[in-house]
């Protein structure tokens, strides 16, 4: 079998706060192929933009990383110097950002900004990564390429930009491209656009890619692995397909409850909804998070949770199959 | 751009205007100048032909049209004390002011901006309290006090310093640390928050996701953008510093114009504390037009607006 | 439907502390908020009761007790910090100056704060040509040099402390002019400005109810700061002997007479420019930390 690129084991997170400490993830495996596509959802505050900040190596200088492991390609990252983590970082693994708008440097020229990496990275000179950089710039779609290497940030769109920002990713044809929410910011429309352009890429230049998103409809066309989080902790994980048509946690499917699929949800019906809030993360959470929420909670979800499935598609809950079996009955 | 330039010299052009004509009105505070001249032993007499002399009995806005016409040449009438033309008695003397000044902004700009990038990336630390300390102190310390002080410890005490005169470089050393520490404290502060805010900011996190290394993030990416306020908030200490430099200049002993402003003013010598007005005002002026002018220039949101 | 376990320790409600006891918990967390105004209440009181805690009259003369040291100098303690080059006595003259320091900071701070706010609020409120009009008077005001201006006012008025006041009142409501401007232009936007005028409020009732209350705190910071700024203006004007006439205990003007007697006696300069440090350090510590505690950021 194919040794992965990326392999993560018992990822954690914490944040000094006021009042103690906030465990923002807690604990979370995963392996990622090269050029297979892994998206992970969940909500606002799970821990998805954490996760992969942590990757990077970006994480503030208060946030603590922890990991059993950590490796990209032979890398050990929990041990990387500084030195190590920046020449990984825009040469063999780059990150897309949420906010195009203010993810630019406004004080330089869209030209200076997508050449920087590649001549930091490569022995390559001005005209070369110009050349390069006109070349991606087409390819992201943008027209009159040459022209725009002398604009600044402010006189782009927020689409462009993040065109901008994707070219400036793959620059350096990186092996891993982290993107998080890159279309969060942008128009419905263009939206898609912007997705469908990432997605060729990475298969094109045979990337692996994290995508980090919230909108299921995305992950549904996309991915090929789909990590689901809550409350900072894995739920469940498999490939997309089965996660997809056997959701076993009842968070997962809570989730697709949310949202229309085509050929799953009926006309007319109604949408679901997950009543209740995500529960503070500072200090200790025994047993699992998302039993306040749980249709299903019991008095077990208090202690230790057992992880159930298969290495390929697992999941943490206290039911046999996450009472997924008995829902579908009643529906 | 050009538009941006012509509208801020528009508005300069009238604030210069206006800040001569209350300049010019200064004169008339004291009710009659022609009294005020001939001194109080004066008879009537005297102080009519003296009101003759000087068109005191002209109507104030034709001598304030007759003033500044002769102002705009560089002819700002004759002192009173020194009968001497006002204008070639503030040449001589700005020189030692414009030494000065430059001096106390650069020494206040070489120590203010690196303290401030040094605690806007390490807040909290050992660094960022001393700069803290260092400008609440600053903002605190009357400057006149803070010269003598100086004074007595490195002019009388060590005797490394020479006390007051303008003689050579090292009569210029105390001065400037005196007038530099009184600019310092705002644009530490200004620095430091620039940087904090700009460090906080999306495109730092892109510059690391590059791989770039701290020393390029930080001055290239980071300072690059937080400097843009600092060059307007210098300009405009520059300007309060020339006008500061009356205090320094007096404590030290430095015949400079602010010197000269000191004397004119205890001599009851209006044309020249008009005159001098008048000019620290316009160098006000010309910095924060080019300061503006420079920003914009920095600054490519407003360079191709 | 989902049975929710009200006893989960997962379900504790979140019940923070109101907004009194934040604000309370925040100024007693200030350690500069707290040093300054500890400093300032006791300058103020010193102030308030010299004539109770001067050891001697301020303005008695004793030409045999001329430049006696202070006590931790060999003096002796019937003057604590020695006499000055007329014989009177050092630590009653600092006692007074805290008056004059203190009056002419906190009025001079009233009449700059009353017209550069009315100017700001106005310039914010109305926009257009007021905001024109007023922008171009702060940069008027900001153009002309102060401590060259107040010194020729001063010397053409004659040096009172009243003329000292009104002189530096007139001359330092650039800063209010510009803070309160700023203010009042983010709050106008507002919703319950939009409310109050809907239900027909009037011009000058949504400028005192609506705006007022919610540009306090800018004002009360600019007010501290700009009354340090009087009374260090001051200082300097007293030492360079245009400001407060002699025999009035100004700290500045007794910075000025000491300066003479420097070479061999440099306490005369060192603790009046000392305590003037002080109050202008605490003053400054205080605006700071009002702005601090009072900064919408730091509310959460």
């Amino acid at each position: 079998m194919e040794k992965p690129l990326l392999s993560v084991r018992n990822l954690t997170i914490d944040i000094p706060v006021g009042g103690g400490t906030l465990h923002a993830v807690r604990g979370i495996d995963f392996d990622l192929n090269r050029g297979e596509t892994l998206c992970i959802v969940g909500e606002s505050g799970s821990g998805k933009s954490l996760t992969s900040l942590a990757v990077m190596g970006l994480l503030g200088k208060t946030i603590r990383r922890t990991a059993d492991r950590m490796d990209f390609d032979g890398t050990d990252l929990t041990r990387a110097n500084p030195r190590t983590m920046r020449k990984l970082r825009g040469a063999r693994m780059s990150m897309i950002f949420q906010e195009p708008m203010t993810s630019l440097n406004p004080a330089y020229t869209i030209g200076d900004q997508l050449t920087e990496a590649l001549l930091l990275h490569k022995p390559v000179g001005r005209e070369a990564a110009r050349a390069r950089a006109v070349e991606l710039l087409e390819k992201v779609g943008i027209t009159a390429a040459e022209s725009r290497l002398s604009q600044y940030p402010h006189q782009l769109s927020g689409g462009l930009r993040q065109r901008v920002m994707i070219a400036m990713a793959l620059m350096c044809e990186p092996e891993l491209i982290i993107a998080d929410e890159p279309t969060t910011a942008l128009d419905v429309t263009i939206q898609a656009q912007i997705l469908r352009l990432l997605y060729d890429l990475g298969r094109e230049m045979n990337m692996a890619m994290i995508l980090i998103t919230h909108d299921l409809g995305v992950v549904a066309r996309v991915a090929d692995k789909v990590a689901v989080m809550y409350a900072g902790e894995l739920v469940e994980t498999g490939p997309a397909a089965d996660v997809f048509n056997t959701p076993s946690h009842p968070y997962t499917r809570g989730l697709l409850r949310c949202i229309p699929l085509p050929g799953k949800t009926e006309r007319g019906s109604t949408l679901g909804t997950i009543p209740g809030i995500v529960p503070s993360l500072v200090g200790d959470i025994e047993g699992c998070a998302f039993r306040t929420r749980c249709p299903y909670a019991e008095a077990a979800c208090r202690s230790e949770i057992p992880r159930q499935g298969s290495a390929g598609h697992a999941f943490r809950c206290i039911h046999e199959d996450g009472k997924r079996q008995a829902e579908e009955a009643t529906a | 751009m050009l538009t941006f330039i012509l509208k801020r010299l528009g508005l300069a052009v009238l604030v210069a205007f206006t800040v001569s004509f209350i300049s010019f009105s200064l004169l008339f505070l004291a009710g009659d100048p022609a009294a005020a001249l001939a001194g109080e032993t004066a008879s009537g007499e005297d102080i009519e032909s003296l009101r003759k002399l000087y068109g005191f009995d002209r109507p104030m806005l034709v001598q304030y049209g007759d003033w500044l016409f002769s102002a705009i040449q560089g002819d700002f009438g004759e002192s009173y004390y020194f009968r001497l033309p006002v204008a070639s008695l503030i040449a001589e003397r700005l020189s030692v002011t414009m030494t000065l000044g430059v001096c106390g902004i650069s020494f206040a700009l070489l120590t203010a901006v690196p303290l401030g990038v040094a605690a806007a990336i390490r807040p909290n630390s050992i660094i960022d309290r001393v700069a803290l300390f260092l400008s609440v102190a600053g903002q605190a310390m009357p400057s006149f006090w803070f010269g003598l002080i100086l004074i007595v410890i490195f002019a009388i005490q060590l005797g490394w310093l020479p006390p007051s005169g303008a003689s050579s470089p090292v009569h210029f050393i105390m001065p400037t640390i005196v007038l530099g520490y009184y600019a310092m404290p705002a644009i530490m502060r200004l620095t430091r928050a620039g940087m904090l805010d700009v460090l906080s900011s999306d495109y730092i996190r892109t510059a690391r996701a590059k791989g770039a290394p701290e020393g390029r993030v930080l001055f290239r990416h980071a300072l690059r953008n937080a400097i843009i306020p600092v060059v307007s908030l210098a300009a405009v200490q520059m300007g309060f510093m020339l006008g500061g430099s009356i205090v320094v200049e007096s404590i030290f002993a430095l015949h400079g114009a602010g010197y000269l402003a000191w004397e004119s003013i205890a001599r009851n010598d209006l044309p020249t504390v008009q005159a001098l007005i008048l000019v620290f005002s316009m160098f006000y002026i010309v910095f924060t037009f080019l300061a503006d002018v420079l920003n914009a220039w920095l600054d490519p949101r407003m360079r191709s607006s | 439907m989902a049975h929710i376990d009200n006893t989960d320790p997962l379900l504790q409600e979140i019940t923070g502390p109101t907004p009194g006891q934040m604000l309370r918990k925040r100024v007693f967390g200030h350690q500069g908020l707290l040093i300054g105004a500890v400093v300032l209440i006791i300058l103020l009181f010193i102030a308030i009761f010299a004539p109770l805690l001067a050891p001697h009259d301020p303005y008695a003369q004793s030409l045999m007790n001329r430049m006696e040291p202070p006590v931790f100098l060999g003096g002796t303690w019937e003057h604590p910090l020695g006499t000055d080059h007329l014989g009177r006595d050092y630590l009653s003259r600092l006692i007074y100056g805290a008056r004059v320091s203190l009056l002419i900071g906190a009025v001079a701070a009233l009449i700059s704060g009353v017209i550069g706010t009315a100017m700001g609020v106005a310039a914010g409120y109305f926009g257009g040509r007021v905001d024109m009009v007023v922008t171009f008077l702060i940069n008027v005001r900001l153009a002309m040099p102060v401590v060259l201006v107040a010194l020729a006012v001063v010397a053409i008025l004659g040096g009172s402390l009243q003329v000292v006041i009104v002189v530096l009142g007139l001359l330092l409501w650039d800063r209010f002019a510009v803070v309160m401007r700023a203010s009042t232009l983010q709050v106008r936007g507002r919703e319950y400005v939009a409310a109050a005028r809907a239900i027909g409020a009037s011009t000058p009732r949504v400028i005192l109810s609506e705006i007022m209350p919610n540009i306090a705190n800018n004002l009360i910071v600019v007010i501290t700061l700009e009354m340090a700024h009087a009374i260090l203006l001051e200082a300097a004007l007293s030492f360079l002997g245009l400001g407060v006439q002699p025999p009035t205990p100004s700290w500045g003007l007794m910075v000025s007479e000491g300066k003479n007697m420097m070479l061999f006696e440099p306490w005369l300069v060192l603790i009046p420019g000392a305590v003037l440090f002080l109050l202008v350090l605490a003053i400054n510590l205080m605006g700071d930390g009002l702005r601090d505690v009072t900064a919408p950021e730091n509310r959460s």
